[in-house]
């Protein structure tokens, strides 16, 4: 009895058009799509939600590039569950559910003096369009890029293009330092280098880690925060991060916070509430 | 005459057992036979007094009438021509508040079902299959953009472009409707009869566009230099928390997570829609309006074994409406009256497991003139848990206001209107419902929507 309405006779904006997706590294991709209002408005930090296809969930995802004559944005993404394997599928000429942007605040841009960004996983690409801004603005930037080794790693050549210096840490050693950038960065400092502001993009054990190493050192820490997200308008509450004691909403009052003042306990928790129903999900 | 009924025609509904098993709409509304023999209870006043109780004036006894007579189109375009919304106002209104609390007849026996007889001839439009489109007034050459697919942005929507303006509506979410969609759920208000309504505004030539965040994708200037007005029906935001320990458990939710997850995201039917929701065994939901009787037979439906509101006050002072009330109670769901939370405790995982409750009693009565709880000393005692639910209320939706500063808030952070035009602080914006007065209901935003319409449509007409 229930009539089902799609979503394309409700609604009038075109959809969505994917121009390009590749896989970067084994399950990193990297996706432009067409989205002309987005790129006209895209600033360093902001972020998009998709929903790949109808039953997919609201997935925020970091814009990584964008350009605002052709129109077009960049993102990268991490295959992890259903709705980025749902994603992952999805290749040029197709059509997204729903992309919804550019959210959140973005990335305060000035010149601060030497700056470091470490990117780690999705975060190599987040990283990247806030190094330009900050290199634009006179700022001397280092970018810390991470990975478990040296094939995981990407857009090396981007990051050295907009930097002054990028630093590269694998687990494995096969390039650059053998360990973590939060390592490295901890004897950077130790060698008595000055870095002025310190910005973190990726999972959150590394940023709370980042944070852990600046914070003996006074340096002026920003972590993009990635709680679960529902909305994105500061509507359902799911996004909430404690930052000095206040409860936060991630989607309209960050994402990017003071590293030193999270309650990293709450938000390392909160990151696991679904992990049964996401072994579900992927079953079906 | 027929002698009349001193009670209601009841409604047939599912009953209470099979219903929790199934997220299926409760009641089954009236047949024409039913809905007759209830248009003939109304005694057709020369001076109604149900219509005062109305927010948008429906002319009452017009379309009851019309039933009566069994002139069904007839009685569709007459409750149309107040209320776009009929199918919606017919399910949700508090009508024991509103309409029918005035009905003559209500005063030695129940009063008219207003509100079912409104549902049926929506219903009964919707089934025939034939919505007529309403003249529309010849092109004015004005351009509207409404931002919220919100009951009260769908009112201005359908106003204006009946007025001969070019309308366009922004929403932020991937479907129109508002709390209609996200918040209300299915067993309450089927979905299929809010895209109905949207579908009809659509075909009377009003333009859709989802996942548009106003504020972010385009500014209240932006439009402003595309359009020659703008309203704002945005609604609630940010939803309130006790702000007690242990809130940020794993387990805990806000009402708006809660069920958006279940109803935008479809969560009850996980795992084909991919948005998880924590099925509980044991729910225990804080507050006590309809949001909260919504949230605590959502949880039933989804699996819970004892599904428990927790409210402050007493019976008497619980703001859902009375029929939630009752089909709560018919369900199952437990009451824990005069309990106020003072902490939530969680195992060593930060997983919800008890939520401790100060034991209250009634004092004096407050401002609202309802009587104050006051705490018990040393009466605290635990309700074991393995779900959370806050369900206490939101402030207005706060993203064009932090991205528009010229726009004059109150201190709660609703946008302040003129109530006569619907106008703000800001040249050519207008804006209604929950986003300027608060959490409210659907028909008041409609009625503030009906109020802008008018102020929008004289702001464009004289304006050259
Ligand atoms: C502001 C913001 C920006 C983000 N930017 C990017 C980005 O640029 N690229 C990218 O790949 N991802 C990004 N994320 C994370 C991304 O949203 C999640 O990876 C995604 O929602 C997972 O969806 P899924 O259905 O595929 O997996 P799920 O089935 O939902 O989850 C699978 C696994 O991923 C974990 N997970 C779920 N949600 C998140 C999350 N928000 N962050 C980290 N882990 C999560 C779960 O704990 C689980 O173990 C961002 C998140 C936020 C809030
Ligand atoms: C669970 C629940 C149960 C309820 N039950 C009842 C009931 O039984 N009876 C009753 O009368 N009332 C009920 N209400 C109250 C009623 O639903 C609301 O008062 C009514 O929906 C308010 O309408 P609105 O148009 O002002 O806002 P909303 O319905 O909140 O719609 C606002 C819309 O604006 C969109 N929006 C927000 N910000 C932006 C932006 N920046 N750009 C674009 N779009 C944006 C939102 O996504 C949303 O779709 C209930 C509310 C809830 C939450
Ligand atoms: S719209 Fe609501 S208040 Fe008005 S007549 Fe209908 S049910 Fe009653
Ligand atoms: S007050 Fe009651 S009886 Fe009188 S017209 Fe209205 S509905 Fe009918
Ligand atoms: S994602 Fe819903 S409030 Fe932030």
């Amino acid at each position: 009895m229930i009539k089902v309405f799609s979503l394309r006779k409700l609604k009038n904006a075109d959809m969505v058009e994917i121009l390009e997706r590749i896989q970067i590294a084994p399950n990193v991709h990297s996706c432009t799509v067409e989205a002309p209002d987005v790129a006209r408005k895209a600033l360093p930090g902001q972020f998009v939600i998709i929903i790949p296809d109808e039953y997919s969930e609201r997935t925020p995802i970091t814009i990584a590039d964008w350009d605002a004559k052709k129109g077009t944005i960049t993102f990268i993404f991490l295959e992890i569950g259903a709705s980025t394997q749902k994603l992952a599928e999805l290749n040029s000429g197709d059509l997204i559910y729903s992309f919804t942007g550019p959210l959140g605040k973005p990335m305060e841009i000035k010149k601060f003096g030497t700056v470091a960004l470490v990117g780690g996983c999705y975060g190599i690409g987040g990283i990247y369009p806030v190094a330009r801004a900050l290199k634009k603005s006179g700022n001397k930037v280092i970018c810390f890029s991470e990975a478990r080794s040296k094939f995981l790693l990407y857009w090396n050549d981007k990051l050295e293009e907009v930097s002054d210096e990028v630093r590269y840490a694998t687990v494995d050693g096969s390039l650059g330092i053998k360990g973590h950038s939060h390592d490295d960065m901890e004897e950077y400092l130790k060698a008595g280098k000055k870095i002025d502001r310190v910005i973190a993009i990726g999972c959150t054990f590394m940023m709370y880690r980042v944070s852990e190493v600046t914070r003996p050192f006074g340096i002026d820490t920003i972590v993009s925060m990635n709680p679960v997200m529902i909305d994105g308008t500061g509507m359902c509450g799911a996004c909430r991060v404690v930052v000095d004691g206040e409860t936060k909403f991630a989607c309209v009052d960050g994402p990017h916070f003071e590293g030193h003042k999270i309650d990293w306990d709450i938000i390392m928790s909160r990151r696991k509430a679904y992990l049964e129903e996401e072994i579900i999900s992927q079953e079906r | 005459m027929a002698k009349i009924s001193p009670r209601k025609t009841p409604m047939r509904e599912q009953p209470a057992k099979e219903r929790i098993k199934n997220y299926d709409e409760v009641p089954f509304g009236y047949s024409h036979e039913e809905a007759i023999v209830e248009a003939q209870r109304c005694l057709q006043c020369k001076n109604p007094k149900c219509i005062d109780g109305c927010p948008v004036e429906i002319d009452i006894p017009g379309f009851i009438k019309f039933i009566a007579e069994k002139k069904f189109r007839e009685g569709v375009n007459l409750l149309k021509e107040k209320n776009i919304l009929p199918a919606i106002c017919g399910r949700v209104c508090p009508q024991e508040d509103q309409c029918e609390i005035k009905c003559i007849v209500g005063i030695k026996n129940e009063p008219v079902a207003i509100g079912r007889l409104e549902r049926f001839l929506a219903d009964w439009e919707r089934d025939e299959d034939e919505i007529e489109i309403p003249p529309k007034s010849k092109s004015t050459g004005k351009k509207v953009v409404i931002v919220g697919a919100g009951p009260a942005g769908i009112t201005v929507a359908a106003d204006l472009v009946r007025l001969g303006h070019k309308v366009d509506i922004f929403e932020a979410l991937h479907q129109p409707g508002g709390v209609l969609v996200y918040g209300i759920p299915e067993f309450r208000l089927p979905k299929a009869i809010v895209f109905k309504e949207i579908d009809f505004l659509k075909e009377m030539g009003v333009r859709l566009f989802t996942d548009s965040v106003i504020g972010m994708v385009k500014s209240i200037d932006e439009l402003l230099n595309e359009y020659d007005a703008t309203f704002l029906g945005t609604g609630a935001g940010l939803p309130w928390f006790l702000e007690v320990p242990g809130e940020n458990l794993n387990g805990i939710y806000s009402a708006n997570e809660y069920l958006t997850r279940a109803n935008l995201m479809k969560a009850y039917l996980f795992p084909r829609y991919k948005t998880p929701i924590v099925r509980g065994k044991r729910v225990a939901t804080v507050g006590g309006g309809n949001v909260a009787m919504d949230c605590a037979r959502t949880a039933l439906r989804l699996g819970a074994e004892k599904s428990i509101i927790v409210y402050r006050r007493s019976r008497t002072e619980m703001p859902a409406r009375d029929e939630e009330i009752h089909h709560a109670e018919e369900e199952g769901i437990i009451f824990k009256f005069l309990s106020n939370p003072a902490a939530f405790h969680g195992d060593k995982n930060r997983w919800v497991k008890e939520v401790e409750c100060v034991q209250m009693k009634l004092g004096e009565p407050d401002e609202s003139g309802r009587r104050r709880p006051v705490p018990i000393p040393d009466a605290n005692f635990r309700i074991p848990i393995d779900v959370g639910i806050i369900a206490i209320g939101n402030s207005p939706n706060p993203l064009i206001p932090s991205t528009t500063p010229d726009i004059e808030t109150g201190k709660w952070g609703n946008i302040i209107t003129d109530p006569e035009t619907g106008k703000t602080s800001k040249p050519g914006v207008f804006a209604g419902g929950d986003v300027a007065t608060g959490a409210a209901t659907v028909i008041l935003a409609m009625g503030a929507g009906k109020i802008a319409a008018r102020g929008i449509h004289d702001y464009l007409m004289n304006k050259t």
